[in-house]
């Protein structure tokens, strides 16, 4: 591949309510196919995409937290999420599910694809993509 | 259209896709199968199978791309290629494999 371009998915909403979080994982999934660098960063309400244990069911809406878990199949494992995003909603690493994916260059093994980082830091990787994508 | 299985009437869409995933029977998937002219055989009913487990971890159809992976970890590399897929689903094995399955049209499948 000649081309690869570094992408980039902001998530910055709630997951329900509005339909900004599930259109952001179709779009990943669908780019996913084009096999570029792809990374997602969730910050603000959009921390609580990736929070575990999620139920719909009062909502009448589909949970489809489960999908992110997938994401490591898809070769998406880059996950960056804001630090200060999560301590000013009271959150850790350890509300968020443990996305993982297997490292195909060392021998397949288990690695997380969360990766926590501050909003410093995240500037510096947002600086470093081609295209960034807003969610 | 609609297709009739064991006396009921079930819905389905421009595409032959379940309109209610809830419908689904392994009688619905002989005889979507049957439709297209083809007889479901084992090798079939595993790659169906392990849609319909992928659907219900993750809540969406893999794209071709990762189902033959996935295929060729679970089921042996003999398995885990497209030649193979492509000889038991003609039509494409996401397309074809997820709608028997029952499952909606995977997502980016072009």
């Amino acid at each position: 591949m000649s081309d690869v371009k570094k992408f980039m998915y902001i998530n910055r909403k709630a997951p329900y309510g509005t339909i900004y979080a599930w259109e952001a994982l179709e779009v990943v999934l669908i780019g996913a196919a084009f096999e570029q660098d792809v990374s997602l960063a969730f910050m603000d309400d959009g921390v609580f995409q990736l929070v575990k244990g999620q139920d719909t069911t009062e909502l009448g809406i589909k949970n489809f937290s489960p999908t992110y878990s997938a994401l490591g199949d898809y070769d998406v494992n880059k996950i960056y999420v804001e630090k200060e995003s999560l301590e000013a909603r009271g959150l850790t690493l350890d509300d968020l599910m443990p996305l993982k994916y297997e490292d195909e260059d060392d021998d397949w093994a288990e690695k997380d694809s969360i990766r926590v980082v501050t909003a410093a830091e995240m500037a510096e990787i947002l600086e470093q993509q081609d295209v960034v994508l807003s969610f | 259209m609609p297709i009739e299985v064991e006396g009921k009437t079930i819905e389905t869409d421009e595409e032959g896709y379940l309109a209610n995933l809830n419908d689904w029977t392994p009688a619905v998937a002989e005889a979507m199968a049957k439709e297209d002219g083809t007889e479901l055989t084992d090798a079939h009913w595993e790659v169906i199978n392990f849609l319909r487990e992928y659907y219900d971890e993750y809540q969406i159809a893999p794209a071709v791309r990762v189902l033959t992976k996935a295929i060729g970890k679970k089921l042996g590399k003999e398995k885990g290629n497209s030649k193979y897929l492509y000889e038991l689903f003609p039509y494409g094995p996401g397309k074809q494999a997820c709608k028997y399955a029952g499952l909606p049209k995977p997502t980016g499948c072009v």
